[in-house]
């Protein structure tokens, strides 16, 4: 499903922020991206999504080699991808509604007939309440689940998630974690990039990849 | 509860409660456009499209009326021919006259023959040589207008050989060199009109390309999240296309409707000033000084093109600069 080898990314003419790194990811599988603040786990999920190009080595996803992907080609495979951003990237003159719906909306499909898909993953995630809210009025806890629905309204083969508790207390943390698990045993590989041990306890037969120094080790 | 109560800080901070059925219907059934309003200098853009587009039409409607009258101009002149005859020593000049009218008369493709008689030849010297002058003692000559028929062409090269057989001191003039100099001034007109409405569209582009780039850098944010949740670019540059179509039709009728209103305004207060010697001259030059329905249609088209022109080139330019960032964003 996803691949590196040898990937190395430097930042102009300076040193390499990342070297060498070398993982897959399967399909239906789940993982722990993890490592200290500022070791580059934004930035390896940025390749992964095709923002960034790597500078050396070659990135792989569902089986096409990404360098040579023509526009149509990435836009294809985003749509294959769900994102939960760190700072949640929601935009602020949608309503939460709209926001969720936004993946379905850009591949063109009518709202009619999203609609009621939106409203039950809305209900799922505890937000049927805000839907009509923009995000400037919703709690850092309310626009992480928002960001998460927005993900996962597609119904993604893989999952990235950048930091998704950061901004939740442990019990909604816990509760959201339980959600990643269950779209992982529907079918869906996901990545999960987290500084905090406690929620990696509580699903410890996932894969850690923890990224170190910009190189990248993994425990299976 | 509105919207915008329901929006609002105050609402964000009472306990999270079912939204009305209001709320509900009002945010399922809408599409909020993806690309905000209020992020693209939107009034300004409007104001500047209304005058291009007002400036357009006038330039626009300034030819087609030259070009009309220009036509009636060549028209008129191309129907008349005048005949000179100039007093020769031993000659009788009306037995000339006379001969000369005779010969017109006969001729195939003349409607209409009116000889002018002393006293008005004289009369159109007055201009030049001042008024209570006393001219019997001069050589004045004398002056036939010859009307032409329009259905019937005369052969003017034969009846001038003709009339100067009957008459050598008889010249016959049929304008021509002042048709073609008309014609020429004509042309001149509407080629600096079809300039002037050349720039103005180029610079109307100018300023929907310069709104266009401003708007993609202040929504850069939305760009990338629209790419990252799936969208091609061909959807991105339609979301700016829309705003940009919508902002242009609002410019191309503000600018239409006035330049259509001025050029009404104007033709009624031409119509009132035609008796006088100054908007006699201004009607010889633009002829009723008043656009026709093609006039009016023209204007109307310019309004409407004004408006398409803005959100295809928004789309164009969207497309192209998003082609350009690749995938270094």
């Amino acid at each position: 499903m996803l691949s590196f080898e040898n990937v190395g990314l430097r930042y102009g003419s300076g040193g390499e922020i990342l070297s060498d790194l070398a993982f897959s990811v399967a399909p239906r599988s789940f993982q722990f991206l993890t490592g200290p603040s500022g070791a580059g786990k934004t930035t390896l999920l940025k390749l992964v999504l095709m923002s960034l190009k790597p500078t050396r080595g070659r990135i792989t996803l569902f089986g096409k080699d990404t360098e040579t992907l023509d526009k149509d080609a990435v836009t294809d495979i985003r749509r294959r991808i769900g994102v939960v951003f760190q700072d949640f990237r929601l935009l602020e003159h949608l309503t939460l509604y709209e926001n969720v719906a936004l993946p379905l909306r850009v591949i063109g499909r009518e709202e009619t007939i999203y609609r009621a898909e939106v409203l039950e993953l809305l209900r799922w995630v505890g937000l049927e309440e805000r839907i009509a809210s923009r995000p400037s009025v919703l709690s850092g806890g309310e626009k992480q689940r928002a960001a998460i629905a927005r993900a996962l309204i597609v119904r993604p083969e893989l999952l990235l998630a950048d930091e998704p508790t950061g901004n939740l207390d442990p019990t909604l943390a816990r509760r959201l974690l339980r959600l990643f698990v269950e779209l992982h045993k529907s079918g869906t590989s996901v990545v999960i990039a987290t500084h905090d041990l406690a929620l990696m306890d509580q699903y410890e037969s996932a894969r850690r990849l923890v990224l170190a120094d910009g190189r990248l080790h993994v425990f299976e | 509860m509105s919207s915008n109560e329901a929006d609002s800080p105050a609402a964000a901070r009472r306990p999270a409660t079912v939204p009305s059925q209001a709320a509900l219907e009002e945010t399922l059934g809408r599409e909020t456009p993806l690309v905000p309003t209020s992020s693209i200098a939107g009034r300004s853009l409007v104001i500047v499209i209304a005058i291009m587009t007002f400036l357009a039409a006038l330039s626009a409607g300034a030819a087609l009326m030259v070009a009309d009258a220009s036509v009636d101009w060549r028209r008129e002149v191309a129907r008349e021919a005048s005949v000179q005859i100039r007093p020769l020593p031993g000659r009788d000049i009306e037995a000339d006259v006379s001969r000369a009218t005779a010969v017109l008369v006969a001729a195939e493709g003349v409607r209409d023959v009116r000889v002018y008689s002393k006293a008005e030849s004289e009369a159109l010297l007055a201009p030049w040589l001042g008024q209570g002058l006393d001219l019997a003692e001069l050589p004045a000559p004398r002056m036939i207008v010859v009307k032409l028929d329009d259905g019937r062409r005369a052969d003017l090269d034969a009846l001038r050989r003709e009339l100067a057989q009957a008459v050598p001191s008889a010249a016959l003039d049929d304008h021509r060199l002042w048709v073609e100099r008309l014609g020429q001034m004509a042309r001149t007109v509407v080629a600096v009109a079809a300039l002037v409405f050349v720039l103005i569209v180029v610079a109307m582009g100018l300023a929907v390309a310069f709104a266009t780039r401003a708007a993609m850098v202040g929504n850069r944010e939305i760009i990338e999240v629209l790419h990252l949740v799936g969208a091609a670019d061909k959807y991105i540059a339609q979301q700016f296309q829309r705003r940009f179509l919508a902002l242009g039709l609002r410019g191309g009728l503000i600018g239409g409707a006035s330049a259509m209103g001025f050029f009404l305004l104007s033709g009624y207060l031409a119509s009132r000033w035609t008796a006088t010697p100054d908007g006699d001259q201004l009607e010889a030059m633009f002829g009723r000084f008043s656009l026709g329905p093609l006039g009016f249609t023209v204007v109307g088209a310019i309004a409407a093109a004004a408006g398409l022109l803005t959100g295809f080139m928004s789309q164009e330019i969207v497309f192209r600069q998003l082609r350009r960032l690749d995938r270094a964003e």
